[in-house]
């Protein structure tokens, strides 16, 4: 008998919490801000649902919900997108280390 | 590209995603972690882009879209100042829940393109998996928004309840599943909608009761919900990289809501409850305690040059008061006398997870001489004297000695254990859970009256 294909995206589902938590705990809690901004970034992978959503637009077509609901998604993931990670590189920069001999 | 290759790449962007989050153990890493997820994110793109039969038409509209949005994106990540970064998030964790919405409803209302049956013939388990991410999403939403609002300023961080509020919450939660198991059985848009405006209720019914006190959890709470609203879509659409995400920052979210539940010491079911930090009983009883001892800038200035290590214990007040700077000139002035400084963060310190840090940081503090509570909490009774500022509750030692107290329990920053105090405080007014703070009465401790920022800059003239 063949197995359901949702079982193997359970299976990668679970394993993947298991794998969050273990790396969740590992970061520093000093970074726990960048931390959320990038988990922001990230889940906004989001994205390719909403192109799939968008893909069949053409400009002949009558009004078609479908794909505005994709183009309005593109846009809030792509604001997630950019937005995180360039906060997140903005704020990670911030963070330096004692500059060894001379204090300013 | 075949599916399955799609499927592989997918899983490799998926696989960054955990080597970026991995990167976040160490500032060392860090940088390198979130380029790793940059990468992935532009991996899961592009092969959407070659997977996908996309009609040159919408190609364009598509890339401009993601041009419109970007810029927007760019343009708030550069000029957000790190105060209003808990802001920044709530606000982001809005965007990926409402965009989980939409594209849920797009599934709905097109199927076809998704290659998941036709319309009002919808696979059972994808049905099942879009009304839980669409539903988790508008909870997401709304919520975020209310967080946002309170985090703002625009909407009173008081925490509103009514009488049977939980009652109408646990009607409603039992409301939407049973209008999940009625889209999955007759697939109807109407009850379809009916399930989003109903959750998007939800969200503002859950987090209006929660004061402004309690925001870190909430925040860390939608982080988890944005991450599981994903992982619902993920399913829906079959794709990995969105089941390996939604799993990591739910369950990323859920630490974070943890440990700040921890450094609070109440229990999640507490926080979500809400009602926390409203009026005060023991505010009155302490009208008629012993005078306390206040100082000048003079006074903290010569304490501390002549001391031989110091503690910094900032708090939210610093970075509201603009003081973060002030602060690390103050300390480079003690550094140049000789003197031991170091900076302790509580966990709940700023307005978010590790939001303290940040401030630190963009201060240019350097991050080894910031310490977590658990490493410098046994290093106060060794030192000279510990400078709080803009901080109150979380120093407060009423949390260990009385039990009536409403942080009773609560983690706290051993500041009594050190030689001498210095409280920089405009009042003797309470903090955020409304509760005197008996630190202030004590004889080891100097009160210096005025804002955290002059005060520090008077500081650092008399240093000088």
């Amino acid at each position: 008998m063949e197995v359901d294909p949702f079982i193997f995206r359970l299976s990668i589902f679970v394993l993947s919490i298991f794998i969050g938590y273990y790396v969740v705990w590992n970061v520093t809690p000093s970074l726990h801000t960048p931390l959320m901004s990038i988990t922001n970034a990230i889940s906004s992978v989001i994205i390719v649902g909403a192109i799939v959503a968008a893909s069949s637009f053409t400009l002949h077509t009558d009004f078609n919900l479908p794909n505005i609901l994709g183009f309005a998604a593109i846009i809030l993931a792509a604001i997630n997108i950019f937005g995180g990670f360039l906060v997140t590189q903005r704020m990670l920069q911030m963070y330096k280390k004692k500059k060894k001999g001379k204090v300013k | 590209m075949t599916t399955s290759l799609a499927a592989s790449l997918y899983l490799i962007s998926g696989a960054l995603f955990i080597l970026a989050l991995r990167g976040l153990s160490s500032p060392e890493t860090s940088r390198r972690g979130n380029f790793l997820g940059v990468l992935g994110m532009t991996l899961a793109i592009i092969v959407t882009f070659l997977f996908v039969d996309i009609l040159f038409s919408s190609l364009l509209f598509i890339i401009c879209a993601m041009a419109f949005g970007g810029s927007i994106g760019a343009i708030i990540a550069y000029r957000i100042s790190m105060t209003a970064m808990p802001q920044l998030i709530a606000g982001f964790h809005s965007l990926v829940g409402l965009a989980a919405v939409l594209v849920a409803l797009s599934v709905f209302y097109n199927p076809e393109a998704f290659g998941l049956g036709t319309l009002n013939n919808i696979k059972t388990a994808s049905l099942v998996e879009m009304s839980i991410g669409a539903s988790i999403g508008a909870i997401t939403f709304t919520g975020s928004v209310i967080a946002f609002l309170k985090l703002q300023g625009l909407m009173s961080g008081r925490p509103i309840t009514f009488k049977g509020q939980h009652f109408i919450n646990l009607l409603i939660g039992i409301g939407i599943v049973s209008l999940i198991i009625y889209v999955t059985i007759n697939q109807s848009s109407h009850i379809f909608w009916i399930l989003i405006i109903i959750s998007l209720l939800v969200g503002v019914l859950l987090i209006i009761p929660i004061g402004g006190a309690d925001m870190p959890v909430v925040i860390s709470m939608l982080n988890s919900y944005s991450g599981w609203a994903a992982a619902g879509i993920g399913f829906t659409l079959e794709n990995t990289a969105l089941i390996i995400t939604g799993a990591l920052v739910g369950s990323s979210g859920a630490i974070l809501s943890y440990i700040m539940c921890k450094g609070m010491n109440r229990s999640f079911f507490n926080v979500i409850l809400g009602g926390f930090g409203g009026t005060d009983l023991t505010l009155q009883k302490n009208k008629n305690r012993k005078p306390v001892k206040s100082g000048n800038a003079e006074d903290a200035a010569f304490l501390m040059k002549n001391s031989s290590s110091v503690i910094i214990v900032p708090g939210y007040g610093m970075a509201v008061a603009q003081a973060q700077h002030a602060v690390r000139e103050m300390a480079d002035n003690l550094k140049k006398n000789g003197v031991k400084v170091s900076y302790a963060v509580h966990p709940v310190a700023g307005r978010m997870p590790g939001h303290m840090n940040v401030l630190l940081a963009e201060a240019n503090v350097p991050y080894d001489e910031v310490f977590e509570q658990e490493n410098i909490n046994s290093d106060f009774a060794n030192t000279d004297v510990a400078f709080v500022i803009g901080a109150n509750d979380v120093t407060n030692p009423v949390a260990k000695t009385d039990p009536q107290s409403p942080i009773y329990g609560m983690p706290i920053l051993d500041v009594e254990k050190s030689k001498s105090v210095l409280f920089v405080k405009r009042s003797l007014s309470p903090g955020y859970a409304g509760i005197d703070n008996e630190l202030f009465y004590r004889e080891n401790t100097l009160m210096l009256f005025s804002d955290a920022k002059k005060m520090t800059e008077d500081i650092v003239k008399n240093l000088v």
